[in-house]
């Protein structure tokens, strides 16, 4: 997607030159971009800002009684005291099913980047088409596939992997497990953007010189598909940190993500300055990943 | 649209492109006339491809003007001048077929009774048959030709084309440098041709202009600049030379006096740029005679000696590299007539010329001899003052 | 012998692993297509019963679920249309002009992708509580947009810089003004990207749940349904509506493929 353009753009690995000076009207682009910049700023940007006075507000308030701004700074240490458990657990499962993703989904990406031929555009709408079913709906279907009267977790009671009342679903497990599915295509998209300009004769020549292939892989390949690597981490680990949907259907309570608690701070508890604030310490630390990475990719490679 | 009928010569007054701190085309002033094939002849870099973009309006002058007989164009926008480009991409439209690609000037002006014009241009391109394919269907040549057709279908009062034959393999750039000055003659229109081809722009060209940074060096009949070069760089440029370092010493009776290496020589003074001071003496390699060093030099002849010290077959002729007694190689052409065996390596020569294939540059102090042919790099084409 | 067997496994292990997990990306498709056919035990199984076609000839038979879809459908094509729009216009600005602010513009197009669902939906919820409107069809649309424009922007980019700025030039030289060098040579090169965007806008929309569900008011849509269902027990035709989304997006996207290939060879 946006990080897949980034992944070496413009002309082999590059960043993008600023287009040429057209003769003729300069407030053209201004009026190209206008509608959509207000949009966004309109209903991205202030919002974003508004979430964050919200997560000032006086906790006592209520929807009916009206909030007061009383720049209540506590609310972050209280909501961080109450739902630490919930947060760690939405960055441990986030980063788990990242590692298992990218154990899955490099190996897929590599085969259709250089293995696949004639074949790779059919594989590649494989891999993409799975997200045409509803998400919701093939979440639910892993309750199916790890029902515990499914062959899966009865497979996994008789090579005693599972002890004999074991589950899988309402299990941190099953929720990893569901994360670790939704995502992946967003890992492998980009990663096979950058395997795919990894010229194979790279690989001829690290052989000609003495490389064997696990070590050509680690000096050559792994390097060189490094941008498409940490954008398809990028593009897997934020969402993942912020679905509630897996823990919610495959899960239990015991495995609630911060997302399940916000959601429920906005919809059921109503406490809006408590779920603002979880929101923004959510979105503090997955903005320090992105701006770490931006600052090494560049503003324009990334959209 | 003034029609081809009122048409008039192509100037270009003053022409300046600066690109910041850059300066691309520096204040170039040249004439075509109308119905010449003009070639602009220089390496990368040298302001030829800027200079054609300001002709097409595609770029716009930092300072200058453009007149088409006793018009103005400089300002106008590109749809709105008389002249059409070739470009060096072809930059076809792959959304559309052969006719449309070729018709795309036509309709644009609305003009009807367009498919009996595309016919007879593809015919002219020899392109019978391939109206409908499309453009990704054509080899590198037959492109070439439709980006030709399309152009020249509309008439324009100048063509223009940069570098139209990069990206043709030898064989089938010879056959369209033929085809190219056949169409021109045939059709009348005045062509300016960029390309870095030295040998293209000579065979094609009634007028080349030699560039370099940004400026003409020197213009004229593709015959006089191989002849009686301006520069240095023309001289290296435009074929090759062998170009000694000497000092000028003054004219005497109707020549001028060089002296290089201990050596005195005489050279007319019509072929001398300069009569004193730094300067070159240049002569040709296939100018240079070589006989066994203890003959007799033909009278009126100027040589120097020295020994072979490379000898390569090239099938029509044997470069020789022949080393002087003060270190520098000269390159020697000798055609394979047939009538002499060639020279081995080792054996003393002496090198002869007339003097009037000889000619005097001027020479910066930094400069020794060049007897080497000037690579297509920056590097070289800074080197001329 | 076994040195060539060896060879191929050297050679072909990794394509092995590639498929293994393309095998396991399709098994839940296979079982939202198979669970499509099944008449469970109990409202709330999820299990395989007993085979059966009326789930596809009575997929409307729950209430509120065809009414979902409906509403899905319709967010979905006014999302599409409006935030195709604005995004290719911002995409035009971005690769064919020079202005000022280039940077913070990216930053803000990037930012809706790099943001949880999460925040983005409950900044919008508190925004629209704060400004007294009414959550319900326009919200979500407002909300779809948002996060759409960016998807749209980015594929219409990567269309519109793959393609030679000099055939804009070329179509100028021969006589074209600018509006018609737009018309006829620059919008019919980028109409597939343009289309290939309203695509993934719609799809993103039809699919979204997290954003939609704060700032939706009473209004249902297909996801919501499902995610109400959940609860009570999800009725089979959902599935049925899952496989075919699934069946239409593929025969798009195939027919699409084969389109563009037999155009690139016959011409």
């Amino acid at each position: 997607m946006t990080l897949l353009a980034g992944v070496g753009a413009g002309p082999r690995g590059q960043a993008v030159p600023p287009p040429p000076r057209r003769p003729g009207r300069r407030w053209l682009p201004y009026l190209l971009l206008l509608p959509g910049a207000a949009w966004l700023i309109l209903f991205f940007a202030a919002p974003a800002v508004q979430l964050a006075a919200t997560s000032l507000y006086d906790p006592g308030g209520s929807l009916t009684t009206g909030y007061a701004m009383t720049w209540a700074f506590g609310n972050y240490p209280d909501a961080l005291r109450a739902y630490a458990d919930q947060l760690f657990r939405s960055f441990g499962y986030a980063g788990l099913a990242t590692l298992i993703g990218i154990v899955l989904g490099y190996p897929l990406a590599y085969a259709i980047a250089q293995k696949a031929g004639r074949w790779k555009n059919l594989l590649l709408v494989c891999v993409v088409a799975p997200m045409f079913t509803s998400f919701l709906v093939r979440t639910l279907a892993w309750k199916t596939i790890l029902s515990d009267n499914g062959w899966a977790v009865g497979f996994l009671r008789d090579i005693g992997v599972l002890a004999d009342d074991g589950r899988l679903l309402a299990t941190s497990t099953a929720v990893v497990l569901g994360l670790t599915y939704n995502f992946l295509p967003f890992l492998v998209l980009p990663l096979y953007a950058s395997l795919e300009r990894l010229d194979g004769r790279l690989l001829e020549a690290a052989s000609d010189l003495y490389a064997s292939p696990v070590r050509a892989f680690v000096k050559v390949t792994l390097p060189l598909s490094m941008p498409g690597l940490v954008a398809g981490t990028l593009l897997f680990f934020i969402p993942a940190a912020g679905d509630y949907i897996n823990a919610e259907l495959l899960g239990t309570p015991n495995t609630y993500m911060v997302g399940n608690v916000i959601d429920s701070a906005f919809l059921v508890r109503l406490d809006y300055p408590q779920g603002a604030a979880l929101s923004f310490l959510l979105m503090a630390v997955i903005l320090a990943i992105v701006l770490v990475y931006l600052r090494r990719a560049g503003t324009d490679e990334v959209v | 649209m003034a029609t081809t009928s009122d048409a008039g010569d192509l100037r270009l007054a003053g022409l300046t492109k600066r690109f910041g701190a850059f300066t691309a085309v520096d204040d170039l002033t040249l004439t075509v006339p109308r119905g010449s094939f003009f070639a602009l002849l220089g390496a990368s870099g040298c302001g030829k491809t800027t200079t054609l973009r300001m002709v097409a309006g595609l770029e716009e002058p930092t300072a200058g003007h453009v007149w088409l007989g006793d018009r103005d164009i400089t300002r106008l926008r590109p749809y709105q001048r008389p002249v059409n480009t070739v470009f060096q991409s072809y930059a076809l439209f792959p959304h559309l077929d052969v006719f449309e690609n070729v018709a795309f000037g036509l309709r644009r002006r609305k003009l009807r009774d367009i498919a009996p014009q595309v016919e007879r241009m593809l015919s002219l391109v020899r392109l019978d048959g391939f109206a409908r394919r499309r453009p990704a269907q054509l080899s590198g040549g037959q492109q070439q030709r439709v980006a030709l057709a399309r152009a020249l279908i509309n008439h324009p009062q100048v063509l223009l084309l940069d570098e139209p034959l990069g990206a043709l393999d030898l064989k089938l750039r010879r056959q369209m440098q033929i085809e190219l000055k056949r169409i021109q003659t045939d059709v009348g229109i005045t062509f300016v041709h960029v390309t870095h081809d030295q040998e293209e722009a000579m065979t094609m060209a009634d007028t080349v202009a030699v560039m370099n940074a940004g400026r003409i060096e020197q213009l004229g009949r593709p015959a006089d600049l191989y002849d009686y070069p301006a520069t240095a760089f023309v001289a290296t440029f435009l074929g090759q030379s062998n170009l000694l370092a000497g000092e000028a010493s003054g004219p005497s009776g109707g020549d001028v006096l060089v002296e290089a290496y201990g050596q005195r020589f005489a050279v007319p003074a019509g072929r001398a740029r300069s009569a004193r001071g730094r300067v070159f003496l240049g002569v040709r390699p296939e100018k240079l005679h070589l006989l066994p060093a203890a003959s007799p030099v033909p009278s009126g002849h100027q040589s120097v000696t020295g020994v072979v010290s490379d000898s390569s077959y090239v099938g029509v002729s044997t470069q020789y590299l022949v080393r002087t007694a003060w270190g520098t190689e000269l390159a020697v052409f000798a055609p394979n007539s047939g009538s002499e065996p060639p020279l081995a390596v080792g054996t003393q020569v002496c090198a002869h010329w007339s003097p009037a294939h000889a000619f005097v540059l001027e020479r910066s102090p930094e400069e020794g001899d060049r007897t080497a042919p000037v690579l297509d790099t920056p590097d070289a084409v800074g080197v001329v003052p | 012998m076994a040195y060539r067997i060896g060879r191929w496994i050297a050679d072909h292990w990794v394509l092995g692993v590639g498929l293994v997990v393309l095998l396991y990306l399709f098994l839940p498709i296979a079982v939202v297509a198979g669970l499509s056919f099944n008449r469970p035990s109990s409202r709330l199984s999820y299990d395989f019963h007993e085979f059966t076609l009326d789930n596809w000839t009575g997929v409307c038979g729950p209430a509120g679920l065809c009414d979902a879809v409906l509403r899905s459908v319709q967010i979905g094509f006014v999302a599409t249309v409006l935030s195709t729009v604005l995004g290719t216009l911002m995409a035009f600005a971005l690769v064919r002009h020079r202005f000022r602010g280039r940077a913070a513009t990216n930053v803000l197009i990037f930012l809706p992708m790099a943001t949880p669902e999460v925040v983005m939906g409950t900044s919008l919820l508190a925004l629209f509580v704060a400004g007294g409107i009414s959550l319900g069809f326009w919200t979500i649309v407002i909300a779809h947009v948002m996060f759409c424009v960016s998807f749209v922007v980015v594929t219409v980019k990567a269309r519109l810089s793959g393609m030679d700025a000099r055939l804009e030039e070329a179509a100028m030289d021969l006589y074209a003004t600018p509006f018609q060098t737009f018309r006829r040579v620059t919008l019919p090169l980028v109409l597939p990207g343009i289309v290939a965007a309203a695509l993934l806008a719609f799809s993103l929309s039809f699919d979204d749940f997290i954003i939609t569900n704060f700032n939706s008011g009473t209004t249902v849509t297909f996801p919501m349904y499902v995610w109400g269902a959940s609860q009570r027990g999800v009725p089979p035709q959902v599935n049925v509506v899952g496989t075919a989304m699934f069946a239409i997006a593929l025969l798009l996207v195939l027919a699409t493929n084969v389109r563009r290939r037999r155009g690139a060879r016959a011409g």
